[in-house]
């Protein structure tokens, strides 16, 4: 291990550390259950960046995508929670270490103003989220907001009702069919394709 | 979300069970409550839950093992283990003893830190799945409304540990495993979830209990698998569908002996080796239970609808000064049902090992043709007919 990599990995660890501690005095065991899945979402969004190889990058999108759902969790939203493990942990994460795992890490030594790049774009983008949040949330309200009952179902019912989701829902579905056949279409092998390799072989 | 940790172990303390509150933290609190904090009973109730599931997928697993090596060397005209214990049943026992205390090896070139970190990921997936597995109707880890979703999803997390630790150990046998393993699960999740849709569009629920609970009409032999015409073809996709979840044969294309020595697992040994063994068997029990819960019955059978009408059936009742009693009577009711859940699931585990050891292993082309172009469309196939004829038995009815 570099000593950057070090130095990166112990000031991760210990914001980590206190931003939990934070979290519990602030709120008891609430806070503390929120500490770590924002820590278990922040840090592993960070250190996907921050790692060389690709499948450690994508490894480290397992604590964002479970710290996600935590917090789903903590919403009362299980049904939500569940799907965001279901797909993207278990789905959409094996495909993309199916397609990175034989990619080998690019081992060239960390370059400065890169790095600066990036916290000037992570630091833009959580400035941009926190005016954005500061803005359109009123606080007073989603604190005395009620847990949602029978979500699942309500789910269910907005997908399939005329006039909430169904059209969307639809499309989105159509759209990712025509993206699946186009994918198999450009990776296909042609005919020509073939008669060439056996020209060749 | 809705808990209970094993409503049985707080007998007499008045709780409400059935809004699904968390009965052993109840408990907990009516006993310690005077000299404990809160995070304390919290922590207490928790770590004695994992405890507890942790136990059962151990004794699972060890009863699973021996019994796979018997049942392999009954088809094979051997009698498997017999030297330790009767017809060798302490044989995983001492065999866990030796995992215990084999030298844990890590590759010089391995990821150190991911290679440590699968066969505890995989376990862990397993664990939580297994919270949702009800022992009895009134005696349960966790009475989730999600039920088998949860299931389905904490079980498909394994997979990450799998390519984990294929890609950690940094050998090609290792990583063709992981490969064939994310490819695999990711193309048979799509059969397994489909087919399971059309029981629980029969239920309408996903809680496992209430599933179970819906079958119990008929002297108990309402079960799902007889009141759908498309339910049964649906059962075989998902038993299937489950073989290659759980990477068994004729699936085990992940292991492959003959191909990639042990496929994802070649580098591991001694308790992490064992760590992935576990998790498979706790997976197949998981897979048979979901099963037998969905398809054949759950709790129900004609000895439980008749032992639940002379003993009654309620675990927890209101007494006279509307306090919540454990009903003892219940006890036979709950042991006998917990008991069929348990034969129905072993049987499915019996089939899957049965079918272990009478298969070839298919080729990989195979698994995914048999994925993508039969199981997937047929599931649908099967998903839309259910719907349609659900539909009809309403309109005829109203």
């Amino acid at each position: 291990m570099e000593a950057t990599d070090r130095l990166f990995y112990g000031l991760v660890g210990l914001a980590s550390l206190a931003a939990i501690a934070a979290c519990t005095w602030i709120g008891g065991g609430a806070g503390a259950a929120f500490g770590l899945f924002a820590v278990l979402v922040l840090a592993g969004s960070l250190t996907c960046i921050w790692e060389r190889s690709v499948v450690r990058s994508a490894f480290c999108l397992i604590g964002t995508f479970g710290g996600t759902a935590g917090l789903f969790l903590m919403l009362g939203s299980d049904f939500l929670a569940m799907s965001q493990i279901l797909i993207y942990v278990g789905g959409i994460l094996a495909l993309i270490l199916f397609g990175v795992m034989l990619t080998p890490p690019d081992l060239t030594e960390r370059k400065l103003p890169r790095v600066m790049a990036g916290l000037v774009a992570v630091g833009a983008g959580v400035a941009f989220v926190a005016a954005k949040v500061a803005a359109t949330v009123h606080w007073v309200e989603a604190a005395t907001l009620a847990e949602p009952q029978h979500e699942t179902e309500q789910i269910g019912v907005a997908f399939l009702a005329y006039d909430q989701y169904m059209i969307a829902f639809e499309l989105a579905a159509v759209v990712l069919t025509v993206a699946l056949v186009a994918a198999v279409y450009v990776a296909r092998r042609r005919k020509i394709d073939l008669e060439e390799e056996g020209a060749e072989g | 979300m809705t808990m209970s940790f094993l409503a049985l172990a707080q007998a007499g303390t008045p709780v409400e069970v059935a809004s699904g509150s968390n009965a052993f933290l109840e408990g907990l609190r009516a006993a310690l409550g005077e000299h404990l904090p809160e995070w304390a009973l919290w922590l207490g109730a928790a770590g004695a839950g994992v405890a507890l599931v942790m136990g059962l997928i151990s004794v699972v697993a060890m009863f699973c093992v021996w019994l796979e090596r018997k049942v392999a060397g009954h088809i094979q005209c051997r009698y498997g283990p017999m030297y330790t214990g009767w017809h060798g049943w302490l044989q995983s026992i001492a065999d866990g003893v030796k995992l215990l205390l084999k030298e844990d090896m890590i590759p010089r070139d391995a990821d150190r830190a991911l290679f440590m970190l699968a066969p505890g990921l995989v376990l862990a997936a397993i664990v939580a799945a297994m919270a949702a597995f009800p022992l009895a109707p009134g005696v349960f880890f966790a009475d989730l409304d999600l039920g088998v979703f949860f299931v389905i999803a904490m079980s498909s997390m394994t997979t990450i540990g799998v390519v984990m630790a294929g890609w950690a150990s940094n050998s090609k046998w290792t990583v063709y495993g992981a490969m064939r393993e994310a490819a695999q699960v990711v193309a048979y999740e799509i059969p397994l979830g489909v087919s399971l849709l059309v029981p629980v569009m029969v239920a309408g629920t996903l809680n496992m209990n209430e599933a179970s609970a819906a079958q119990a009409d008929y002297l108990g032999m309402g079960w799902f698998l007889f009141k759908n015409p498309f339910m049964a073809p649906a059962f075989v996709l998902f038993f299937v569908a489950a073989l290659a979840e759980t990477k068994r044969a004729p699936f085990d294309l992940p292991e492959a002996e003959s191909e990639l020595v042990a496929g994802f697992m070649t580098e591991y040994s001694g308790i992490r080796w064992s760590f992935f063994f576990m998790e498979e068997y706790a997976a197949m029990f998981l897979m048979s239970a979901v099963a037998a819960v969905f398809f054949l019955g759950g709790f129900e059978s004609p000895l439980t609808h008749f032992v639940g009408q002379a003993f009654g059936k309620e675990l927890f009742v209101q007494g006279a000064n509307g306090a919540t009693e454990l009903n003892l009577q219940a006890i036979p009711y709950q042991a006998v049902a917990g008991l069929t859940l348990l034969v129905k699931t072993f049987a499915g585990i019996f089939l899957m090992m049965w079918l272990r050891w009478t298969l070839p292993r298919i080729r990989v082309d195979q698994v995914m043709t048999m994925g993508y172009k039969y199981l997937t469309p047929l599931a649908l196939v099967c998903a839309i007919g259910a719907a349609l004829w659900e539909a009809g038995k309403q309109a005829l009815s109203s």
